[in-house]
């Protein structure tokens, strides 16, 4: 198919009136994708140090995601099974096999059955990090990788989402600034999830239901570490 | 997909005669119009996301060749297999190929247009392979073995009632007595259906509605999560995308985001937005092994630099079929191919010839509402405008309306005649209608077999124009 791949490029340039970018003009496209310009950013995300947070929450509260805000990650095994006991789900759940989701006192919760790994199609919920969370829109930002397997956020039925204040940004923009600072420009994991409220559709006759494949519900523990992280 | 193009006059006419289709279009023009009214509103930024959209657009086409060997050096970089397609024939063969060296029995889809366009669920089905649709829509219409009436909202076109005639003629192994009728039951039993399709498949195949050059990621926005249980749970994960679906790098993508999910549901964001790069990493504990790229052509390199260079620009939001008046009357399948609406009426004549779909780009009152809401700003009625005079270059146009067009033509360039015969013309049927109106007139059957012709009142509009300027009989030069 390499026949293919010419003839497309060809075809391109035939309508481009032009050959091949060589000298400056490739050089200038180079530089773009280096440092690309940046469209209009919403003025809503651009508040404030304590503002994103405020935003973020309401925004995901739009989306149908449910929210509660923690003191400290301490905290986090007790609020799963108050939430899970709250919403008759069983008392077990599959963890992403983060270090410092692993390192949470589950112990204090003896009743809780508590697994790592990718999620099993029989999994009722899963609990995982994430790396950002965007005010703009309320949207979660999770990266796959060996502490993140993509199927926790699309399996089970719930997904609860541990986040830290410190990792709420206000526009898509400074989550990839975040993203870049870690990897490098042009980098990615294999998965980026950007995820706005639970699962649904609207597919028939434009009632939106809830739950369609992903989960039916996302709850989300915010963890008040501003003090800590404050610079 | 077999086009109908040709029979649009007939596919429009049985449109209209159905109730059953009338009831559930209603469902689209009181929607989605009204939601993404409230989501503009709600960003003052919203105008200048459209202006910049456009312009990230226009520049990633004026640069195609290079965005596309970068997005190959980036991609492939990453460990994914690109596939450069010329044509629909070309991609089919590349997406069986990939499947049956998966030793694949069963491929769940996500949804994807470009899907549509191939006829890929055809091909694998002829070749022994079950190919699941798992979107809702997409999964509706599979069982019905219709073609999607919309580019987001594929089963728009039916009502819940029949849907739940379809599930139970189609779910034999679930209880005859259960009760679906709320929307809520329906897509309770398909999520259940579809479950086990999605831990069985070999592969798993889906659109995109972006592919970033910068970081050789594909991109898809979804609502129901079917398109991620679609790519992260089978071995091989297979995108079909078109080549004008490349941008440049993730602050274009930024920018294109915003402004898809309010122009096309009215939501600020859909619900899942994913970038895949690749496949499975070292050390990932999911995820697909192989991760290809279809990438299509199919008669898109050949409107580059055309008048039809800026329909290119599209995102597919579905936006223009919302607010067009002529897609509520006769919905989606009467168009007769793969994109209905003001975009299908621009695009299907490029893609599958003029000859075929020539009445498409007359399925326009040119009200201008699918260009206003637009977000990457495309010219739609003007580019319909193109086709037809196309159409009439090439004599597709039926010989009674060439001729009257070539009269009016005639008489248009001689103003004074003109003015003259409008006169009198509209002074005669105005005494002539009954009750100011006709129920019939010779040469307007076409109108007036389905309602009547109101009859001139007063003098025309010339005239009046001509006595307000004060140059009695003057040539205004009529300039649109
Ligand atoms: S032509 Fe414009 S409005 Fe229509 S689907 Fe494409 S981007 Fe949306």
């Amino acid at each position: 198919m390499s026949g293919a791949r010419a003839a497309i490029l060809a075809g391109i340039r035939r309508g481009l009136k032009r050959g091949a970018l060589s000298g400056d003009a490739r050089a200038e496209l180079e530089s773009r994708l280096a440092g690309p310009p940046v469209g209009p950013v919403p003025d809503r995300s651009r508040a404030n140090h304590a503002l994103p947070i405020d935003l973020f929450e309401s925004m995901a509260a739009e989306v149908a995601a449910t929210l509660e805000r923690l003191p400290d990650s301490e905290a986090v095994p007790g609020a799963v099974a108050r939430y899970l006991k709250a919403n008759n789900l069983p008392a077990a759940l599959r963890l992403a096999p983060a270090d410092d989701l692993q390192a949470l006192p589950w112990d204090s919760e003896p009743l809780l059955s508590v697994e790592a790994g990718p999620a099993d199609p029989g999994d009722q919920v899963s609990v995982t990090g994430a790396f950002a969370g965007i005010a703009e829109t309320g949207t979660l930002m999770l990266l796959s990788g060996p502490a993140g397997p993509t199927t926790l956020n699309f399996l089970p039925d719930n997904h609860i989402v541990v986040l830290r204040a410190s990792d709420v940004v206000g526009p898509y923009e400074a989550a990839w600034e975040r993203l870049r600072a870690r990897n490098g420009r042009g980098s990615l994991p294999r998965t980026v999830n950007f995820i706005t409220g639970p699962s649904r559709t609207a597919d028939i006759e434009q009632t939106i239901q809830l739950g369609a494949h992903g989960p039916r519900r996302l709850h989300i523990l915010l963890i008040d570490d501003r003090d800590e992280s404050a610079s | 997909m077999r086009s109908t193009a040709h029979a649009f006059t007939e596919n429009a006419k049985r449109a209209v005669e159905d109730p059953q289709l009338k009831r559930a279009m209603g469902h689209v023009r009181k929607g989605f119009i009204e939601k993404r009214a409230k989501a503009r509103a709600r960003l003052p930024e919203f105008e200048a996301l459209r202006d910049a959209g456009r312009e990230i657009k226009d520049h990633t086409l004026a640069h195609l060749d290079f965005y596309l060997e970068h997005y190959e050096k980036t991609l492939t970089a990453a460990g994914g297999r690109l596939h450069w397609c010329a044509t629909a024939e070309e991609a089919r063969a590349a997406i069986l190929e990939i499947c049956r060296q998966a030793g694949a029995r069963t491929v769940t889809k996500g949804k994807s247009m470009i899907g549509e366009e191939i006829a890929i669920n055809d091909h694998l089905e002829a070749n022994g392979i079950t190919p699941v649709e798992t979107d809702l829509g997409e999964y509706i219409i599979q069982l019905r073995r219709e073609p999607p009436s919309h580019i987001i909202a594929p089963a728009v076109h039916l009502t819940k009632d029949l849907v739940e005639a379809d599930f139970r003629a189609h779910h034999k192994q679930l209880p005859e007595g259960r009760s679906l009728s709320e929307p809520a039951e329906l897509v309770a039993e398909a999520r259940q259906v579809l479950r086990q399709r999605y831990l069985e498949a070999e592969v798993g195949i889906t659109g995109a509605n972006f592919l970033v050059a910068e970081t050789g990621s594909s991109v898809i926005v979804t609502n129901e999560g079917n398109g991620d249980l679609t790519q992260c749970l089978p071995k091989v994960h297979i995108v079909v995308a078109s080549i004008e679906k490349l941008v440049p790098t993730l602050e274009d993508l930024n920018v294109l985001l915003r402004v898809l999910a309010r122009s096309a549901t009215g939501q600020e964001m859909s619900t899942y937005t994913t970038l895949s790069t690749g496949p499975r990493r070292p050390g990932d504990p999911d995820g697909p092994e192989a991760y290809h790229v279809v990438l299509l052509d199919n008669g898109r390199s050949a409107m580059i630099g055309s008048e039809f260079h800026e329909a290119l620009r599209c995102i597919r939001c579905g936006a223009c079929m919302n607010h067009c008046p002529v897609y509520h009357a006769i919905g989606g399948h009467a168009y007769g191919w793969v994109y209905p609406g003001p975009i299908g009426s621009v695009l299907n004549p490029g893609l599958i010839g003029i000859e075929e779909a020539h009445h498409l780009p007359n399925a326009s009152t040119f009200c201008g509402r699918c260009e206003s809401v637009c977000p990457m700003r495309i010219p739609l009625p003007r580019m319909m405008r193109h086709w037809r005079e196309k159409e009439f270059e090439r004599h597709l146009t039926p010989a009674s309306v060439r001729t009257g067009l070539t009269l009016w033509a005639a008489l248009a360039r001689r103003p004074r005649l003109y003015q003259a015969l409008t006169r009198i013309g509209s002074a005669l049927l105005g005494r002539l209608g009954k009750r100011g109106r006709f129920e019939s007139l010779p040469l307007a059957g076409g109108w007036t077999r389905f309602r009547d012709m109101p009859a001139p009142e007063g003098p025309t509009f010339q005239s009046l124009w001509a006595e307000q300027r004060g140059t009695p009989g003057g040539t205004s030069g009529g300039k649109r």
